[in-house]
């Protein structure tokens, strides 16, 4: 913006009402202004001013905004009335900005290119409004007609060429940086090479930070995402037990179903549930689909806009704010250290010693938080696997996302993979049990004893994340071995992780198979199993 | 577009740091690490040397949450010059590493230093501008909205609709003129 001395600058940009209503009717076919109520835009003025919050330091033009109408008999001065050809513009100097109009750096679209309406024999419009259209028109946002009408103003009026370079060059900063693709890598190292430095006197717990990181990355995809995409239809699918099933909702949907299923650690954390009370009184113990049905019902969850992203964000910072103090607080108490692992690990058992060549992050369970459970409706999870749980849940309906409009969306890092790898392997002894309980599966060959030796099922993962798993056949609590094993599996970890989420069907996933071809059908059918809506 | 940074959110996520919760750096990163590492790439101009400048930001803020003060401005402006000035000053170190190098690519350096800090005073002005000038521009910018329609969504007549874009323009436009918009930051280091 140019000086105080600059009498362009001191003209509040618009055009008068009245000039304005004459000249612009039959530009569009759209009807034109003047419908909105006399009052209408005081309003707007005010807003304005009331947002202004430090204009004083920026200068003339939001001066001339704050009080637009002291500011009206500028707009008529000599220099920019009406149709006449401005005293000072020689034609050279109008050539030359002329060329640098054309001499474009803007990003597409280019200034004037218009969006839509054909042209038409355009009606000679006069100054102030052409004026006044020169912001729409450096930002490609005005009709053809008008289009035209500018820029064959911009050849003979030297103050709005000079006013329109200067636009089209401001367009040139509006670029976001906040676009930008980050590598999520970036987010690990960064915090690390923080925390190598400067220790964390409330240290994130290990097993928080799959979640933490597969919700900054989910956040960061949402960030980048247009307001229509939000609207993009995406599948849930899931394997129900007996066959894949799927369900039709929006981008905004799905972010509703994590904040709702999210919503079962966030209470067990003492946050508030993001269902209202009166909803689970009916449902009580209400499990992740109907948590999630309730609040899809909810009118609040209806608009499928970016507006979804809020709630969700905010509940998944108070969760790793709120778990993070929960175990430095169990790290200061008097019985911290006190051997509360058990209870975490034998509330969903299945863990075999055997699998001693993983890292196992949800056993640092060593803390009254790790011993905590949470309650999934049907089942409940120990915290530290709810975490994983829930990590894995947003890394993939991230990818549903990703895929309903068409970005790219990679793996957890390797680090975070693994435990959510383990997570899956761990869980699938209690999910074998399950499903013979529920007569989807046979009954197990013989009874082992708790403790006791029984058929294995050796679990091989491959790539990042992967390592191997003897899982027990007969009964979760047997002791699994690799002098017991029956049968080997064998398949890359993302495929693994494909397959826990219902995304593969069980038949299709194992790339190596040995053995007992029973214990692998019934072993690949209760991964699916682990998933749900 | 920017983010609004609320004075309190500024203030409380200052206490988070300086009582060294891990889970306020998370978010500190998740909020700013996109402006950071663009204008360090806009200064750098290599995503290597801009993640390096990404991480020696953070671990500045991280170690120094103190020597943020909110009577001078938002965090994110204060982010913003910090950024500035270690992607400056990086930018330098790796010249002065390659040995004397031409007039012309002193000159080229000292643009890309000068492009850098006006990208940063126009992050600030759009930041800091009245909102209805910023929905304005998110409407016709980065939603493609002409203006007629971009009056529809936000419920005002054309003309207002164009004297916002117009204005909006008009004040981002003196980050190209003027300097001094960045608030100070902290001197020395890094």
């Amino acid at each position: 913006m140019s000086g105080p001395s600059d009498p362009e600058s001191q003209g509040p940009p618009r055009a008068p009402r009245g000039t304005h209503e004459s000249a612009a009717p039959g530009l569009s076919g759209e009807p034109e202004v003047g419908e909105k109520p006399e009052g209408a835009e005081g309003t707007e003025v005010a807003e304005v001013a009331e947002g202004a919050e430090g204009a004083e330091e920026r200068g003339m033009a939001s001066e001339a905004y704050r009080v637009p109408r002291q500011a009206d008999a500028s707009d008529l001065s000599p220099l920019c009335g009406p149709p006449e050809v401005p005293r000072q513009a020689d034609a050279s100097d109008v050539s030359r900005r002329a060329e640098a109009l054309g001499a474009s750096r803007r990003p597409d679209p280019q200034p004037g290119s218009p969006r839509h309406g054909p042209p038409r024999a355009a009606e000679p419009l006069d100054h102030t409004v052409l004026k006044s259209l020169l912001g729409a028109w450096a930002l490609a946002a005005c009709s053809a007609e008008e289009t035209a009408a500018v820029e064959a103003h911009l050849t003979d009026c030297a103050p709005c060429a000079d006013e329109a370079l200067r636009l089209r060059d401001a367009v040139g900063l509006l670029h976001s940086d906040d676009s930008l693709d980050l590598d999520p890598e970036l987010r690990a190292q960064v915090l690390e090479g923080c925390l190598e430095s400067r220790p964390a006197r409330i240290p994130l717990p290990t097993w928080a930070a799959p979640f933490d990181a597969e919700t900054a990355r989910l956040d960061a995809l949402l960030r980048d995402m247009a307001a229509e995409e939000w609207r993009a239809p995406v599948r849930l699918r899931w394997f129900d037990g007996r066959r894949e099933t799927d369900r039709e909702t929006t981008v905004a949907g799905i972010l509703g179903h994590l904040l709702a299923v999210d919503g079962l650690v966030a209470a067990g954390l003492g946050l508030p549930d993001p269902l209202p009370a009166g909803a689970l009184r009916v449902e009580h113990d209400a499990g992740p689909q109907t948590r999630t049905e309730l609040y899809w019902a909810l009118d609040r969850a209806a608009p499928h806009t970016p507006a979804a992203r809020r709630p969700w964000r905010e509940q998944s910072h108070a969760m790793i704010r709120d778990v993070s103090f929960l175990t430095a607080a169990d790290a200061e108490g008097p019985e911290a250290g006190i051997g509360t692992t058990d209870t975490a690990r034998t509330a969903d058992a299945a863990h075999t010693a055997d699998a001693a060549d993983t890292a196992h992050t949800a056993d640092t369970g060593d803390t009254g938080a790790g011993s905590r459970l949470v309650s999934y409706g049907g089942f409940s999870l120990p915290l530290p696997d709810a975490f994983l749980d829930r990590a894995f849940e947003c890394w993939m309906h991230a990818q549903d996302i990703a895929e309903a409009v068409d970005y790219p969306y990679g793996p957890p890092v390797a680090a975070h993979l693994t435990p959510l790898v383990d997570l899956a392997a761990r869980q699938l002894p209690g999910a074998l049990a399950a499903r013979r309980r529920a007569g989807l599966a046979p009954p197990p060959r013989g009874l082992a004893p708790a403790g006791a030796p029984g058929r294995t099922l050796h679990l091989e993962v491959e790539g990042e994340g992967g390592g191997d798993w003897y899982l027990p056949l007969d009964s979760p609590g047997a002791r699994a071995g690799p002098e017991e094993t029956v049968a080997h599996v064998a398949l890359d970890s993302l495929e693994f992780c494909q397959l826990a989420a219902g995304h593969v069907p069980p038949l299709e996933a194992a790339a190596g198979q040995d053995g007992d071809r029973d214990a692998i059908r019934d072993v690949l059918f209760a991964a699916a199993s682990l998933s749900r809506m | 577009m920017a983010h609004d940074t609320a004075p309190r959110w500024d203030r409380k996520m200052q206490q988070r740091l300086e009582r060294g919760e891990a889970a306020a750096l998370g978010e500190l990163y998740d909020r700013f690490a996109s402006l950071v590492h663009g204008l360090a790439h806009r200064v750098l101009d290599d995503d290597e040397a801009a993640g390096r400048a990404t991480r020696d930001v953070f671990a500045y803020i991280w170690e120094n949450p103190h020597s943020f003060d909110p009577r001078e401005g938002p965090m994110r402006s204060w982010i913003a010059a910090l950024t500035q000035r270690t992607a400056t000053s990086r930018l330098r170190r790796l010249q002065r590493s390659d040995g004397p190098c031409s007039p012309e690519e002193a000159e080229r350096i000292e643009e890309q230093v000068r492009a850098a800090a006006t990208a940063a005073r126009a992050d600030y002005i759009v930041t800091s501008m009245p909102s209805p000038l910023r929905a304005a521009l998110e409407l016709a910018y980065f939603q493609r909205r002409d203006y007629r329609q971009a009056a529809d969504t936000l419920g005002v007549t054309e003309d207002e609709a164009r004297r916002r874009l117009r204005l909006g323009l008009q004040l981002l436009s003196s980050a190209m003129t003027r300097p001094a918009m960045a608030p100070p930051g902290p001197r020395g280091r890094p």
